[in-house]
């Protein structure tokens, strides 16, 4: 017979829209982070570290690149006989078929897998944040208060808690109200959006309220359950939790790994962060080259300069080339002599030589202001640049650009070439 | 498929100046990334042979745990697999093995058990890449009894180490001298042979009842007039690590753009153990040049012409030059390293400095504590 105290659901169906081009065409928790890492390594790696054995993968959106990833779950050692990783997309039925409309109708479509795992306890996480945490011991915390739900609470800045949900707890951390994203807050204590469920509240939760359009765990199984009487409790996390949902917050987050004492710190020996691996040799800096202050995935070749910046693996920076607070992810090239300031780079992109790329005043976007901000290059993967073209800030650049798609071989600060995918 | 694979890692090596007190030649670092035995098992894995046994004997402790899951090369199969045969004490033996034929001869069930036609036999402590096919293709051809495969090494080299391989013009062996003082010819024996499984099996059994133990002394140079023994010439890369000096330039070689595209951007893929590392890390101050770092190491001072294995940690204003340090080295600040192979798990004291000579290579264990207050 089957039984698993504590399975996990991880959400990780969404776009992620605010960071443009590069989820085109890979789901957010798909995208790179940190050199060698994919975003929805971080929930599976703390999955594994805690002792949750059982993980299903809800994708929906562009859902190849997880795929592939995630395969079999062999690297988080969650290729197990009974349990381990399952992906679960949205699936045809005899009747009433559609999409994952929202977080809980996603779950709720797939009663049957958690069912299966008869479990005590579903642990519920989004597949978009950088941190690690200790699931176990939100567990014994639920399982001290003699919880129905536990969810995970941070203290954010009061002017920054309106984005969030924020909770109102009494001082034995038991939830008397909850606000989703409210005007004027009156607490500083947002959702993480990971929560412990006890599974008969759950899925009661989820059948009483199968109708509800887009159903949503912040906005409708939480407060149900709460005016239910349910006890539910918040599970303060003091650890580094960064959502890296914007382009700026993006970068910004890879950055703190360069620091000295990085504050998310990927080297310690415990609570290892697990990845897929596709390569394993040794990256090579040649006789010419200089990296100071920077963090390389493995197989890189390095022969021009690179500062202040996040190498993915098989990354190859040609002679001359200047890259300096940037984040170039797996597989592209940087051609000879090309200089290049505070851009993301996505995969396999290949950039000729000579060019120079972040020049210029800061522009705003004329497309997406909201999106292609801070400053930034943003290139989408598989992209090509051509030789010698000049890039401004604020940009955005998706597909096989040739020398005509320029003026004058140049891309002026705030403009856009979208020449792959959808327009965003 | 048409073999099995029998790989010999049980060696020990004098030569290799102390390197081998932590482990087999067989588990030496390569490349900064890879174990010795990585190249063997890819080259099996990636020409299709899908059952190994390793035979393992001497310091077998850090190769063990280097294969103790097979996943990392595609040997996890239910068809095949990688077994590892130790020394273990019978009703009939309590023998350790006596030699290379020994320790097949007391395996013999493994082979008599398989099905394949054919075996290739190969070292542990060899670097190359190779389509075990090709070879087995010519010893079809031939009509061959047992094929070698040799390469012509330059003479640089120390080539009186080697098995000494003579052919006439149709590459057949009319002569193979062991580690002769005064080599005929610059011709060596790499170590691999394809054999079909009953013929060694008989000359194994035979052997074993004439109380022979050695594979090369009394199976190939014992039969080479009576059974065909032909000899394949390989012309890409092949280097044998078991001396230090093997060892340090092998390493050193990796560091030319022809040997890295060789292993590592051509078709196919050398394999390795995934340790789950982070990427590298450069801080600020740090300079480093002409060199290859694997992941999981934290640079602060300067690396010149030198080879860093996973997680070596580089203290500030520290200078290292033309040396291989393995993993898990901890070097603290203001140390000059020339010219050295700095064991695994060293933890190099402040303030020092250990300086070789780029003719004689000074290989450095020091066992400090690292965590002495």
């Amino acid at each position: 017979m089957v039984r698993k105290e504590m399975i996990a659901m991880l959400l990780a169906g969404g776009q992620g829209s605010r960071l443009g081009v590069l989820t085109a065409n890979v789901a957010k928790p798909a995208v790179s982070f940190g050199g060698k890492y994919r975003i929805i390594d971080f929930p599976l790696s703390n999955c594994i570290n805690s002792g949750v054995d059982t993980v299903g993968v809800l994708t929906q959106y562009q859902p190849l690149r997880l795929n592939t990833h995630i395969g079999i779950g062999l690297p988080w050692d969650l290729d197990k006989n009974i349990g381990g990783v399952s992906i679960l997309p949205p699936y045809e039925k005899s009747s009433n078929s559609e999409w994952y409309t929202g977080t809980a109708n996603a779950i709720y479509q797939n009663l049957a897998y958690m069912e299966y795992y008869n479990p005590e306890y579903v642990l519920i996480l989004g597949g978009d944040h950088i941190y690690k945490m200790d699931y176990e011991a939100m567990l014994n915390y639920h399982k001290k208060n003699n919880a129905d739900i536990t969810l995970a609470c941070i203290s954010v800045p009061m002017e920054e808690a309106s984005r969030f949900g924020v909770v109102i707890t009494d001082e034995n951390n038991q939830i008397q109200e909850f606000e989703e994203k409210p005007e004027n807050p009156r607490s500083n204590l947002a959702s993480m959006g990971i929560y412990i469920f006890s599974w008969k509240v759950l899925k009661e939760a989820l059948v009483t309220l199968r109708n509800q359009p887009a159903c949503d765990f912040g906005k409708h199984i939480i407060p149900y359950c709460h005016e239910k009487g349910d006890r539910v409790f918040a599970y303060e996390y003091n650890g580094y939790w960064k959502d890296v949902g914007t382009l700026g917050s993006y970068w910004e987050s890879n950055m703190e790994l360069i620091d000295l004492i990085p504050i998310f710190n990927l080297y310690e020996e415990f609570w290892k962060i697990y990845t897929k691996n596709d390569t394993t040799p040794p990256q090579y800096i040649g006789a010419d080259a200089k990296v100071d202050k920077a963090i390389l995935g493995d197989s890189c070749d390095i022969y021009g300069e690179v500062k202040n910046s996040v190498i993915g693996s098989g990354v190859i920076i040609e002679e001359g080339a200047v890259v300096n607070n940037s984040i170039i992810m797996n597989g592209t090239v940087v051609g000879k002599g090309t200089v290049i300031d505070k851009a993301i780079i996505a995969e396999n992109v290949v950039i000729g030589a000579g060019c120079n790329i972040g020049v210029g005043e800061e522009v705003p976007n004329k497309l997406r202001p909201d999106i292609y901000g801070f400053g930034l290059v943003t290139i989408g993967e598989d992209s090509v640049i051509p030789d010698n073209v000049t890039i401004g800030k604020n940009t955005a650049i998706s597909g096989v650009t040739e020398l005509s798609d320029y003026v004058n071989g140049w891309l002026p600060g705030g403009e856009n070439i979208m020449k792959a995918g959808e327009l965003l | 498929m048409r073999a099995v694979g029998i790989v010999l890692a049980g060696g020990n090596s004098k030569k290799m100046n102390g390197l081998v007190n932590k482990r087999a030649v067989s588990a030496m670092p390569i490349a900064g990334s890879y174990r010795c035995i990585d190249f063997v098992l890819s080259n099996m894995s990636n020409s299709h042979i899908n059952k190994i046994a390793v035979i393992t004997q001497y310091n077998a402790r850090s190769l063990n745990e280097h294969l103790n899951s097979s996943k990392w090369w595609d040997f996890g199969r239910k068809q095949g697999g990688l077994y590892l045969l130790t020394p273990t004490i019978t009703p009939d033996n309590g023998n350790w093995y006596r030699g290379t034929a020994d320790s097949i001869g007391q395996n013999i069930d493994f082979l008599k058990a398989s099905h394949e036609p054919y075996v290739v036999i190969a070292s542990g402590d060899c670097v190359y890449k190779m389509d075990y096919n090709e070879v087995l293709e010519a010893h079809i051809n031939k009509q061959a009894d047992i094929t070698i495969v040799t390469k012509d090494i330059e003479d640089t080299d120390d080539i009186s180490r080697f098995g000494i391989v003579e052919t006439d013009d149709d590459g057949r062996v009319v002569s193979f001298e062991e580690k002769p003082i005064r080599p005929k010819n610059n011709t060596v024996s790499t170590g691999v042979y394809v054999i079909r499984r009953r013929l060694l099996i008989e000359l194994i059994e035979n052997a074993m009842e004439e109380e022979r133990y050695d594979f090369v002394k009394d199976i190939i140079i014992r039969y080479k007039d009576v059974k065909k023994i032909y000899a394949y010439k390989m012309d890409s890369y092949w280097r044998n690590i078991a001396t230090a000096e093997a060892y340090y330039e092998t390493n050193m070689s990796f560091l030319e753009k022809d040997t890295r595209d060789y292993f590592f951007k051509q078709y196919p893929d050398i394999s390795s153990k995934i340790e789950d590392l982070p990427p590298a890390k450069y801080n600020p101050g740090s300079t480093v040049k002409n060199s290859l770092v694997s992941s999981g190491c934290i640079i602060n001072g300067t690396v010149t012409d030198s080879i860093l294995c996973k997680e070596v940690y580089i203290g500030n204003n520290c200078t290292i030059k033309n040396s291989i340090l393995l993993t898990d080295v901890y070097v603290n600040d203001n140390v000059h390293i020339e010219n050295c192979i700095i064991e695994a798990r060293e933890t190099i004291k402040a303030n020092t400095s250990y300086i070789g000579d780029p003719d004689n290579i000074k290989i450095v264990a020091e066992n400090n504590d690292r965590y002495e207050v």
